[in-house]
């Protein structure tokens, strides 16, 4: 099935790629720069919350309250304040996410069991938000748990246990690091979209200078063609892959607990996508411009509905329908559990058969529209 | 009919092109209306027209890069449109618009379209060096296409499409916006190539804007508005205005040919550089001489000679645009 003239493109395809620096420059750079932004930058780990804080009992029971959020890890308290007025102005002008009102006689009702403190929160940040939230209310609870064992033990009475305690143990990513979760989809993203920019605009490049009439009427035929023009970019796409997959794996840590065999396997099926895509936009298009905007016009969509950025789970019933019509929604989920659950083939079966149903199909349909003609 | 009833019944001389009745349309404008043709093997046939005439889509039809919305193709005996591939690995087509690869060099250029032609690496390299000799370019081997001059490229297309050996060679306006001097080493090779091959049956089909290119072609084919309106040898279409093309030279030559257009049996003035070609009326040529040298004297404007001459093609093809030949 390989023949000479295959090889012929392949390795024209390649000259040119290296004598194009900038292109090759994009290719390789891309992934890496993606991959910092993204394991960094869009991390959805909150931390650092700034707080402010109107102390107004000053006592040793309200300095131990303040270490209690202190040791939690989310907070950092970098405003004291003296009136309503002050903490307002600060959340107001995003200095300060939360303010907490400890009131002049706080010690005392620590005493008498019946203490309150005000937690008040800038809500606009819907994620900063719910997570100074959750966990302002587990740091009183963990603190109010451990006042009544004090005062217990203080007592000569044994700590009072609650009934119910829920244990909970975090499977894959114990730290609940949200690059674990970025990096598999990062290669995802790049396969997607490196893979069908550099296709479309491959194949247009050649309509757009004029030699696309020069191959037209030589004896090659079209699938030839095609493979000769797409294999290159598939190289280029597994380059991409292991790039993502070592420099997160030394870099973030991320783990290759799955086959790397399986990772190439299934990542081949999903390539057949987005070539496919990039094929499509190639008869399309007209310029290169053309085709980066008709790609794009799959990708964004396909990124956002995806499952890369949100949870899927956390999309509306109707999104989340379109959403099987996504092949990277498949790949995802793969990739993921291929390198963070290091799982075989059996827990992902159903994702590489939809993998390739939307390969084949998608190929097919692109190369049944490309046509070895000028009109 | 089998394809090969088409050329290989007559086993003197092949046709090597035979198109029948070509039609293609894009949209409302009809490119190629009803072109037919034939070349013979070592021919060399002339498609003339001035732009827009549908000399590429005609070119572009022939090599299976269009398809035509009507008529049949067949070239060296296969059926363009069933055998497109079989046909082109007869056919070496030149394009009207440059389309080797800018960014790879002239010997990688050959190289690649020879190999995708299915020539082995030890058919090519030989025979590559051998073309870019023949074209003059085995100096430039390692030069990038993109830095040649316009003429190094059409000659560049030229070798690339000689590198298979075809035997017909397509060559659309290979020598629009390229130097004289190089525009005479074009033809010289096309002819060589023509007479070197006789034996193997070699044909060129050239399409060009100029006519002093159309006179060295064995038959010519002026096309307007997506038709042959004639087709014959450059002699015998000259022969349709013996004896009414008059050669009209003075100052100042603006109004001479208003003089001219005005005489009832002048039927077209053109100018030709510093002098005018008058079309007359046949058999009136010397009525209209001595008609005009009395009325350019008379308004005293400096005539310098007015007498009869051959017929040229240019003449043959302003007559041509003239007239509608539906």
């Amino acid at each position: 099935m390989f023949n000479s003239r295959i090889f012929s493109i392949v390795r024209k395809e390649f000259v040119q790629l290296f004598r194009d620096p900038r292109t090759l420059a994009l290719a390789v750079v891309i992934p890496i720069v993606q991959l910092f932004l993204l394991g960094y930058a869009a991390t959805s780990d909150v931390r650092n919350i700034s707080m402010a804080v109107w102390d107004q009992n000053k006592s040793p029971q309200s300095r131990q309250l303040l270490d209690a959020f202190r040791a939690a890890d989310y907070f950092v308290i970098d405003h004291f304040v003296g009136s309503t007025e002050e903490y307002q102005k600060l959340i107001e002008s995003g200095s300060a996410r939360v303010a907490l009102v400890i009131p002049p006689d706080y010690d005392r009702a620590v005493l008498q069991g019946n203490a309150q403190v005000l937690m008040v929160l800038d809500g606009s940040d819907a994620s900063i938000g719910s997570t100074a939230l959750s966990t302002a209310r587990l740091v009183g609870q963990s603190f109010a748990t451990k006042i009544l064992a004090e005062q217990a033990s203080i007592n000569g009475r044994s700590a009072l246990t609650p009934p119910v305690e829920v244990r909970t143990q975090v499977w894959y990513n114990p730290d609940l690091d949200s690059a674990y979760f970025m990096i598999p989809g990062v290669i995802g993203m790049i396969l997607s979209f490196i893979t069908t920019i550099l296709t479309a605009t491959a194949i247009v490049r050649e309509r757009e200078r004029g030699t696309i009439e020069q191959l037209i009427v030589t004896p090659i035929r079209s699938w030839e063609l095609i493979l000769g023009k797409l294999l290159p970019y598939v190289i280029l796409a597994f380059v991409e892959t292991f790039e993502i997959i070592i420099v997160g794996h030394f870099w973030f840590g991320v783990p290759v607990r799955g086959s790397l065999a399986l990772i190439v396997f299934t990542s081949g099926l999903f390539l057949m996508s987005s070539l496919g895509i990039g094929l499509l936009a190639s008869t399309i298009a007209n310029t290169q411009q053309e085709a980066m905007l008709t790609v794009m016009m799959y990708n964004l969509p396909s990124l956002f509905l995806s499952g890369f950025f949100f949870p899927l789970e956390a999309m509306p019933q109707a999104l989340q329908v379109v959403s099987y019509a996504i092949p990277l929604r498949y790949y995802l989920v793969v990739i993921r559990a291929l390198l963070l659950k290091g799982v075989g083939l059996e827990a992902i079966q159903s994702e590489v058969i939809a993998l390739a149903i939307f390969g084949i199909v998608i190929m097919t349909a692109a190369a049944l529209r490309f046509r070895k003609r000028l009109d | 009919m089998k394809p090969n009833d088409l050329t290989f019944e007559h086993s003197n001389v092949q046709t090597l092109v035979h198109a029948q009745n070509l039609h293609k349309h894009f949209g409302n404008n009809h490119a190629v209306d009803g072109v037919s043709l034939q070349v013979k093997a070592g021919e060399i046939y002339g498609l003339v027209g001035s732009d827009g005439a549908g000399k590429t889509t005609t070119m572009r039809l022939l090599v299976g890069a269009l398809l035509p919305n009507a008529g049949e193709i067949n070239i060296c005996g296969y059926d363009v449109a069933k055998q497109v591939e079989m046909a082109r690995s007869t056919i070496g087509y030149l394009s009207q618009r440059f389309s080797m690869y800018e960014d790879l060099t002239v010997l990688e250029n050959i190289r690649f379209f020879a190999e995708i032609r299915g020539l082995s690496s030890s058919e090519w390299l030989p025979r590559s060096m051998e073309i870019l000799e023949f074209v003059g370019l085995a100096k430039f081997i390692d030069r990038r296409a993109g830095l040649l001059s316009g003429g190094m490229k059409q000659k560049l297309g030229l070798a690339s499409a000689l590198v298979t050996r075809p035997r017909l060679l397509l060559l659309d306006e290979p020598t629009t916006g390229v130097d004289p001097v190089t525009r005479q080493d074009f033809w010289q090779l096309v002819v060589k190539l023509v007479a070197n091959r006789e034996g193997e049956g070699v044909s060129v089909i050239i399409s060009t804007p100029y006519m002093d290119e159309a006179s060295r072609c064995h038959r010519v084919g002026f096309m307007k508005a997506g038709k042959i309106i004639a087709e014959d040898s450059p002699s015998n279409l000259r022969t349709r205005l013996n004896n009414r093309i008059l050669e009209l030279r003075g100052t100042p030559l603006k109004s001479l040919k208003q003089i001219a257009i005005q005489d009832e049996d002048v039927e077209e003035a053109a100018a030709f550089g510093d002098k005018l070609h008058l079309r007359v009326k046949e058999g009136k040529s010397n009525i209209v001489i001595a008609r005009l040298q009395k009325q350019i004297e008379s308004q005293n404007l400096n005539l310098i000679s007015l007498r009869e001459i051959p017929p040229t093609l240019e003449d043959v093809f302003i007559l041509l645009t003239e007239f509608n030949h539906d």
